[in-house]
């Protein structure tokens, strides 16, 4: 029986998806290594140990909280050293991070601070006596390779939306803890944070994904797509590398081999020939739909349904109809 | 284009480094607007800067010069490279590297080699070669332009050149001419022309149908008055020009495995991606004849082309070889350029596909730098000893 | 500067691949390499980098076997000045083990700027960047899409999902680079000759115990074959009808 250990990673206040899955991955690892603890760490601007019992939700027993003002952004060093601080004296037979932007930054630096091996990305794992064995997807999602990590504790980033975080409530005690450097030390220092405008869904997070690429034959006609994404509701804008080198919409849209990789439920590709380069970043959506006017364009051979046609006449038609069908419930 | 025979492994690593950097080149910058300046008949001259700062002017001359210094499969790696671009961008390297760089290279002063070629590797002088007459294709022999040298040591030159490559473009034109009234060959001499001559004018031909991004004129020359230093003192005979011509050829033999290459390519993807009668093309018994035996002549191609470069480097390669190489692989290439068309079907005839611009373009390099009967009649004589050409 | 830039060797992912039999390899036969993507960013942004200050010195290394020579030289033939293998018969998978390497190079070296690739493309790990830096003790920036160097301090901007960081951190640092950092120049003809007169040292990697290995490696399921379901706005009603009834998804 062991601990296990679970980085609730927040932002703005406020705990991200990611720390749900954690948690509910560290929760699973405890059970089947006999019913150990799950201790999350929490840190954030002053105030954030209001969030911690949202943590007790998905298994966590004890909550670590740590409140700093410099930590209202995440500072690499300050939350290495104590993630890493507290990992080095809590015995855990696992640390749990996500592969999100800020997990696959801090989790490596743990890591090499423990002096212990990580597994990077994994989409599952599973104990095997003292090594955890997961898969991690690799040559741009073309090969999936099985990793044996051997030692205590087992440092892994858990891919954002590979697991489903799932309930197992209690209540999470809470421990106050200090940052275990002087955060005023720290070298690496966040002096802005940008919001991305407005309410906008990330790619990362978002449940459907339309996306756009040349065949929208210019930046403004990208506007067809963002309806699109509105009409559903609960989807987020991308698009392939064609267009974002051409400056219509930014890097941090890209999806591709060397961009974002994304598995929402529903793909919407419009206008995209389906180079391999993209379909590496989109190939584990669970439902892929593609609209393009050449019927021969590779794009099909991924997607689940098909349209043959102009995108800038389909576009609309197919975001009044998602409208109307979401609109009947 | 898969290697199919490995031939990545009788070239060393910088050859290929050289054949994978102007591959770069041309993906980036040359296959974005290439089919565009095609159909509007218009040469990429935005694109000069890049292939001088790349290296290809002149890229097997020496580097006391400017250039690159690179050995003869290199340069043919190159032109391959270029010419998988489009035929038109190669004949403006092989101009002015084999037909303009070289023969000042072979023929000229010390004085002459330092004030071109450098700022000919650069692209800042960009040169033509005029040797081909309106009356005199296949027989250069036969021209009439004639240099007449004047008492103070000068030259009067006056006569017209036809199917010049770059005409328009260049600073310079290497000239052939012969003088002072010996209307045999041997009286045959280079000069160096300073385009902006008085009395030297360059007109774009047109109306073409091959190789439209290519900038191809008719020099007129009447009372041109040139200095004694344009006269390429080394020059002397025909074989001086058709020295220049071998050269020519040779890039020439390894350009048109590159159009091959991107026919074949081309060929082969859609293939495997166009679907009729439920399955796709590339299944059917007569698609995948085609592309068998575009495979093959593309391999024999190369293999051809690169023990030739083998045997340049090492100075011991001919004429004749060099008539083989240019023979064969314009044969095959134009062959595959058609085959791959027609493999396309209606999509083929569409300027978003290269094949048809390689095919229209190939039916130039079949024609030019010696057409593919002047070759045959070349080798026919090598291995009969008997002169079929009159 | 004195910059170092870590590359590594990796197949074209516009490769199909397969299993080589041992069943922990990709199979190598008619794989084309080249340098990882981010790696000849940030390759590039070194040459840059030195090429604004009009001096400075860009170091490349690589660890692996004798082959990586190649991509060392590549770099050389745009611009790098001196280039280091560090010899290994394979490429780990542990992420530490190469960190340790590296570290055990770089830690000399005397370098005001590091720089790596986000991640392999190949690999797809994203550890070695940030764990070198750490065995380093130096400040590190990850997966940076701009990067500006001024009077010792590098600023960089990092984006997260739906956001983006400016973050600041004083030289010598660690930095990995991302999309939005310049594309890697092709090598001129001149800069091909030229690599070959550089100096390229050949050392042995001191890689340490590995904790993480290679169990196996297989192709992911095939997605089952999907359906052109009509053409035009017409057979929007159509696609609807089955994301809702048979996808589930609407």
């Amino acid at each position: 029986m062991a601990n296990v250990f679970a980085m609730a990673e927040s932002r703005g206040g406020a705990l991200r998806r990611v720390a749900f899955e954690a948690v509910s991955a560290a929760r699973a690892i405890a059970d089947a290594s006999g019913g150990g603890e799950v201790h999350a760490l929490l840190a954030g601007a002053p105030g954030i140990a209001a969030l911690a019992p949202e943590l007790g939700k998905y298994g966590a027993d004890l909550v670590v909280v740590v409140e700093h003002a410099v930590l209202a952004n995440a500072s690499p060093e300050v939350l290495a050293a104590t993630a890493a601080a507290r990992i080095r004296t809590g015995g855990y037979r696992a640390a749990v991070f996500s592969t999100s932007a800020q997990g696959r930054d801090l989790a490596p630096r743990v890591a090499a601070q423990l002096g212990v091996s990580m597994a990077a990305d994994v989409t599952s794992f599973e104990l095997a006596g003292d090594a955890m064995v997961v898969k991690h997807p690799s040559y741009a999602g073309k090969v999936i390779a099985t990793l044996r990590l051997a030692g205590s504790p087992a440092v892994l980033t858990l891919r954002p939306g590979a697991r489903a975080a799932v309930e197992a409530p209690r209540a999470a005690r809470v421990e106050s803890a200090q940052p275990a450097i002087d955060p005023a030390s720290a070298r690496v220092v966040v002096k802005e944070m940008i919001a991305g405008g407005g309410a906008k869904l990330d790619i990362g997070d978002a449940p459907v994904i339309v996306s756009g690429g040349r065949g929208l034959k210019s930046a403004e006609n990208f506007k067809l797509v963002e309806d699109l994404a509105a009409a559903f509701g609960n989807a987020a804008v991308g698009a392939t590398r064609a267009v974002t080198d051409d400056g219509w919409r930014p890097h941090s849209d890209q999806i591709g081999q060397t961009g974002r990789q994304v598995s929402p439920d529903l793909y919407v590709a419009c206008g995209i020939s389906g180079a391999i380069q993209h379909i590496a970043g989109m190939r584990n959506s669970r439902t892929i739909v593609a609209i393009n006017k050449d019927k021969d364009a590779p794009i099909f051979k991924v997607a689940d349904y098909g349209i043959v046609g102009d995108v800038l006449e389909i576009l609309p038609v197919l975001t009044a109809a998602v409208k109307q069908a979401r609109s009947q419930g | 284009m898969q290697d199919f025979f490995d031939i990545d492994s009788a070239l060393s690593e910088e050859e290929r480094a050289v054949r994978d950097s102007v591959r770069q080149f041309v993906d980036e910058r040359v296959l974005p607007v290439i089919g565009s300046c095609y159909v509007e008949g218009r040469f990429p001259r935005e694109i000069i800067p890049g292939l001088a700062e790349l290296g290809v002017f002149g890229a097997n001359l020496p580097e006391e010069y400017g250039c690159a210094g690179l050995n003869n499969v290199a340069y043919g790696l190159i032109m391959q490279e270029l010419e998988r671009g489009d035929s038109g961008i190669r004949s403006f390297a092989s101009v002015q590297g084999a037909l303009a760089m070289y023969p000042i290279f072979a023929f000229g002063s010390e004085e002459q080699k330092k004030q071109y070629l450098p700022k000919m590797a650069t692209g800042e002088i960009i040169g033509c070669f005029g040797l081909t007459e309106p009356d005199f294709g296949s027989n250069p022999s036969g021209m009439i332009t004639m240099a007449k040298e004047q008492p103070d040591g000068t030259w009067l030159l006056n006569g017209a050149k036809m199917w010049i490559t770059n005409g328009s473009t260049a600073k310079i034109a290497i000239v052939w001419a012969k003088t002072n009234g010996d209307k045999s060959d041997k009286s045959i001499r280079g000069f160096i022309v300073p385009t902006d001559t008085k009395g030297f004018t360059a007109k774009d031909q047109k109306g073409k149908l091959s190789l439209r991004a290519s900038d191809t004129s008719e020099l007129v020359m009447q009372d041109v008055h040139l200095p004694a230093t344009a006269l390429l003192p080394n020059s002397g005979g025909l074989k001086s020009p058709l020295m220049c011509l071998t050269q020519a050829r040779y890039g020439i033999s390894w350009g048109v495995i590159g159009a091959a290459m991107a026919c074949y390519e081309e060929a082969l993807a859609y293939a495997t991606n166009r679907v009729m009668f439920g399955k796709a093309i590339g299944g059917f018994q007569l698609q995948q004849q085609r592309l068998a035996q575009m495979l093959t002549e593309i391999v024999k191609a190369q293999l051809v082309s690169l023990h030739l470069g083998r045997l340049k480097d090492q100075g011991t390669f001919t004429p004749q070889q060099v008539s083989f190489a240019k023979r064969n692989n314009c044969d095959i290439a134009t062959d595959i350029a058609r085959e791959a068309r027609r493999l396309l079907g209606a999509n083929g005839i569409l300027a978003e596909y290269a094949s048809m611009r390689h095919m229209s373009n190939l039916e130039s390099v079949y024609t030019y730098e010696g057409t593919h009967d002047i070759h045959t009649l070349i080798l026919g004589q090598a291995v009969t000893g008997l002169n079929a050409f009159n | 500067m004195k910059i170092a830039v870590c590359i590594k060797r990796v197949p074209d992912m516009e490769t199909r691949f397969r299993i080589a039999a041992s069943g922990t390899a990709v199979d190598e036969a008619g794989l084309k390499y080249d340098m990882s993507d981010f790696d000849g960013y940030a390759v590039e942004t070194a040459l840059q980098l030195n090429e604004k200050e009009g001096k400075g010195e860009t170091v490349v290394i690589s660890l692996g076997p004798d082959v990586v020579q190649e991509q060392l030289r590549k770099a050389l033939s745009m611009g790098a000045e001196r280039a280091v293998q560090l010899k290994a018969e394979r490429v780990p998978v542990d992420g530490l083990a190469i960190a340790r390497a590296l570290a055990a190079e770089l830690r000399d070296g005397g370098y005001d700027l590091i720089l790596f690739g986000r991640q392999a493309v190949d690999s797809a790990n994203a550890t070695v960047g940030p764990m070198t830096a750490t065995l380093l003790d130096l400040p590190c920036a990850t997966a940076v899409s701009t990067l500006d160097i001024a009077g010792g301090r590098a600023t960089v901007r990092r984006d997260l999902e739906g956001a983006a960081e400016i973050v600041e951190l004083p030289l010598p640092a660690v930095i990995t680079v991302d999309e939005g950092m310049p594309r890697a120049r092709y090598p001129s003809l001149k800069g091909i000759m030229a690599a070959k007169k550089k100096p390229l040292e050949v050392k042995p990697a001191q890689l340490g115990e590995e904790h993480l290995t290679l169990e196996k490696m297989e192709l992911p399921p095939e997605r089952a074959a999907g359906r052109i379901v009509g053409e035009g706005p017409g057979a929007v009603s159509e696609l609807v009808r089955l994301l809702h009834t048979e996808a589930k998804v609407l």
